[in-house]
C-alpha cells in the first residue's frame, strides 16, 4: 500500500504524454502487452480471483454464506474444501461471496475517487489562479486527514451499513493523492501548442479537458485508478477488521474480523484466517505487478530490451 | 522559507477545523438521529451513564438552540480539553483513558515506521539495478505492501507464537506485573512489543523498498547522471548522488503514508490485543461508547499534524531548496 502516493510518477511525468504520437498507440501498446510477463501474470490472477467471486457463488446450492451448514471447526477436507468455522459455516462459501464484495468495494470506491480525483486535478490545473489556490488546498486538508479515523467515525454513526456505501465513503476521503497528480499532468499539458489551438478555436475548458487533455493522459488515469482499487480494497479490509464492515453479508476482511473475534488463532484453526488475507494479498499484489507491467508498456523508457 | 511554513500551518489549522466540524456534525445529521438512538439504548444497559450521556449532548448539541451556538459550545468544550466521559470506563474522561494508551500506540509507530524508512530506503537503493538482488527485492516488496496489516500481523502471531512458542500474542505486557519503572516489567513490555512491531516494519518496509528502487533508476536515467558517467565518475559517486536527491520524495512519501500507516498500527493492535489506542477503538465500537471513539479521532488528527510539521521541518534541512525560498517543498 505504500506505494499509492509514490511521488515518482509527478516528476517522471514521461508516460502520460508521449512526445512523438505514434500513429496508431494502440496497437503499439497491444505489442508490448501480450510480451509483458508482469501485466499477463497480474491480470491473469486477478481475472481468476474475479471470475471465482462471480461464478463461484451461483455454483454453491446455498445462498447464505453465513449460514450453519456442516460440521463444527473441521479441518479442510473433500466436502468443505476450506474447512468450517466455529459455528459450522463453510468458509470456501464465505470466500468466494468474500471475494465478491471485496471487489465491489474496490470498483466502487476507486471509481468514485477517480471521478473526484479528475474533477478536481483537471479544473485546478487547467484553470490555474483562484481555482486552482482553492482546490489545491481542500487536496490538502483530505490529504492530511487520516481517512481510516474519518472513517471510523462515519461508519460508526451509521447504523445499517452496505458495500456500496462504504466503497462511497472510501472513495469519497481517498482521492487527494490521485487529484495531486492529475493536475501536475494537467499542467505540464495545457501549454501544449495542440491545447492552444483548441482554445483559439473556442473550445470550452471541459471540451479542452477531455477531447485535448485527458487523451493524452489516458494511460496513466487507467494505472492511477488500479492504484485507488486497490487502496480502497485494503482501506475496507482493515474497517471490516475493527467491526464496522457491511452489516449484511460477508466479505474477505469480515471474515478475518470473526476469526479474530472468535479465537481462531489461539486455536490454532488456520483455515479460518489465512485464505482471507491470501485472497486479499493476491488481489492487491496482483494490481500492483499488473500497473507495473502497464507502466513498462505505456513507457517506453522502461521496457526492458 | 517563512512563507514555506505560514503555508503549512494554514493547512494544518484549517485540516484540524475541518476534522472538529466533522466531528460534531456526523452525529448531529446523520440519519436516524444516532444520538437520540444511542441515548436510549444506554439507557436499558447502564443507567447512570445515561444520564451522562444525555446531559452532555444537551450542553453540546443543545437541541433547542440554533445550530451555530450548538457548534460554538462543541468548540468550547473542546479547548477546555472536556472530551466527554467514557462510558466503557464510565465514569474516567476519554482524555484520561486515551493518555494511558497512548505512550503503547507510540512506542510501537515510532520505531516501526522510523527504521521500516530508514531499512526500505537502504534495500531499495541497494537494490536498484542490480539484477539478481532486485529480482528478490522486488517481488518480496510487492508482496508485503500488498499484505493486510492485521493479516501479517495475524500470520506472525501465529507462526512464532502460537506455534514456536517464542512470543506472547495478546496484551502489552503479563498479566502478573503490574506496569511501572522497573526493569522487570520492561523485558516484558519488549518481550510482547516484538512481533506487533515486527508486523508493522515488514509491511512498510515493502513499500519504501520498491518506492527507493524506482527513484533511483529515475535518478539515474537523467542527465547528470549520464554526465557524470561521460565524465568517467565511479559509479559508486553517482550513486550517491542519485540516493540524495531520491531521499527527497521519500520524505515527502513518509508525510503522505502517516494515515496509512495509523491504520495499520490500529489493527495490528487489534490482532495482539496491545493496550494502545487500537485496542481502546475496538472497545469504544463494542461498546457503543462515542465519546471515547471522537476522542480517538481527534487524538489521531492531532498526532497526524504534529508528525507532519515535524516532517516539514525535516523536509526543509534535507533540501536546501526550501531555506533559500527557490521551491516551495513538495506540497
Amino acid at each position: 500500500m505504500s506505494t499509492l502516493p509514490d511521488p515518482a510518477p509527478e516528476t517522471a511525468a514521461a508516460p502520460a504524454a508521449p512526445s512523438a504520437p505514434a500513429a496508431k498507440p494502440g496497437s503499439e501498446w497491444l505489442h508490448y502487452a501480450v510480451r509483458n510477463p508482469k501485466l499477463i501474470i497480474g491480470a491473469a490472477l486477478v481475472v481468476i480471483l474475479l471470475a471465482l467471486g462471480i461464478a463461484g457463488p451461483m455454483l454453491l446450492d446455498n445462498d447464505n454464506p453465513n449460514e450453519y451448514v456442516g460440521p463444527q471447526a473441521a479441518a479442510p477436507d473433500g466436502t468443505y474444501w476450506m474447512g468450517t468455522t466455529t459455528f459450522g459455516q463453510d468458509v470456501y462459501a464465505q470466500f468466494v461471496h468474500g471475494l465478491r464484495s471485496t471487489f465491489l468495494v474496490g470498483v466502487v470506491g476507486g471509481a468514485i475517487a477517480a471521478v473526484i480525483a479528475m474533477v478536481v486535478g483537471f479544473l485546478a490545473g487547467y484553470r490555474g489562479g483562484l481555482v486552482d489556490e482553492v482546490l489545491n488546498m481542500l487536496t490538502n486538508i483530505v490529504l492530511v486527514l487520516p481517512a481510516l479515523a474519518v472513517l471510523l467515525i462515519i461508519n460508526a454513526y451509521m447504523g445499517v451499513r452496505s458495500v456500496a456505501v462504504q466503497g462511497l465513503f472510501i472513495g469519497l476521503t481517498s482521492w487527494p493523492w490521485a487529484a495531486r497528480a492529475i493536475r501536475a499532468q494537467t499542467f505540464s499539458l495545457r501549454t501544449r501548442e495542440f491545447v492552444d489551438l483548441a482554445r483559439l478555436s473556442g473550445s470550452g475548458t471541459w471540451r479542452i479537458v477531455f477531447r485535448e487533455i485527458a487523451p493524452n493522459m489516458s494511460s496513466y488515469l487507467f494505472m492511477m485508478f488500479i492504484l485507488l482499487f486497490g487502496g480502497s480494497i485494503l482501506i475496507a479490509s482493515s474497517l471490516d477488521f475493527i467491526g464496522l464492515g457491511p452489516t449484511e453479508g460477508v466479505s474477505l476482511g469480515l471474515m478475518l474480523q470473526s476469526a479474530q473475534q472468535w479465537s481462531a488463532l489461539q486455536l490454532g484453526m488456520w483455515w479460518w484466517f489465512i485464505p482471507p488475507g491470501a485472497g486479499i494479498t493476491a488481489i492487491v499484489g496482483a494490481l500492483y505487478v499488473a500497473n507495473v507491467g502497464l507502466d513498462e508498456v505505456f513507457n517506453p523508457k522502461l521496457r526492458e530490451s | 522559507m517563512r512563507r514555506y511554513f505560514a503555508r503549512k500551518l494554514l493547512v494544518y489549522a484549517l485540516t484540524f477545523v475541518a476534522a472538529v466540524t466533522v466531528n460534531w456534525m456526523i452525529p448531529r445529521f446523520m440519519p436516524g438521529d444516532p444520538v437520540a438512538a444511542m441515548v436510549a439504548r444506554a439507557r436499558v444497559s447502564q443507567p447512570e451513564a445515561a444520564e451522562a450521556m444525555r446531559s452532555y449532548y444537551n450542553d453540546l448539541f443543545g437541541f433547542d438552540e440554533p445550530l451555530w451556538q450548538q457548534y460554538l459550545h462543541f468548540w468550547g468544550a473542546l479547548l477546555q480539553g472536556d472530551f466527554g466521559i467514557s462510558i466503557f470506563v464510565f465514569p474516567t474522561p476519554v482524555g484520561d483513558v486515551l493518555l494511558d494508551a497512548l505512550p503503547y500506540t507510540l512506542g510501537l509507530m515510532i520505531p516501526s515506521v522510523l527504521l521500516s524508512w530508514f531499512a526500505g530506503n537502504w534495500i531499495g537503493a541497494l537494490s536498484a539495478r542490480r539484477k539478481v538482488l532486485d529480482n528478490t527485492v522486488l517481488p518480496a516488496g510487492y508482496l508485503l505492501t500488498a499484505m493486510p496489516y492485521m493479516w501479517i500481523a495475524v500470520i506472525l502471531a501465529w507462526a512464532f507464537g502460537a506455534n514456536a512458542g517464542w512470543f506472547p500474542i495478546s496484551g502489552g505486557y503479563s498479566l502478573d506485573i503490574t506496569p511501572g519503572w522497573s526493569a522487570a516489567f520492561a523485558l516484558d513490555a519488549l518481550h510482547h512489543w516484538v512481533l506487533p512491531f515486527l508486523s508493522l516494519f515488514l509491511v512498510a518496509l515493502g513499500g519504501w523498498a520498491i518506492g527507493m528502487r524506482n527513484m533511483i533508476i529515475y535518478e539515474l536515467e537523467s542527465d547528470y547522471s549520464s554526465y557524470l558517467s561521460a565524465l568517467g565518475a565511479p559509479q559508486r559517486l553517482i550513486r550517491r548522488y542519485a540516493f540524495r536527491n531520491a531521499v527527497l520524495p521519500q520524505v515527502t512519501g513518509l508525510a503522505l503514508q502517516l494515515g496509512v500507516l495509523v491504520a495499520g498500527a490500529l489493527v495490528t493492535e487489534i490482532v495482539f490485543a496491545y493496550p494502545g489506542l487500537g485496542s481502546l477503538i475496538l472497545a469504544s465500537i463494542q461498546n457503543q461508547d462515542f465519546f471515547l471513539l471522537q476522542g480517538a479521532f481527534l487524538f489521531i488528527v492531532i498526532g497526524v499534524l504534529i508528525a507532519n510539521f515535524l516532517i516539514d521541518i525535516v523536509y526543509v534541512v534535507v533540501d536546501p531548496r526550501t531555506r533559500t525560498g527557490m521551491a516551495g517543498g513538495t506540497s
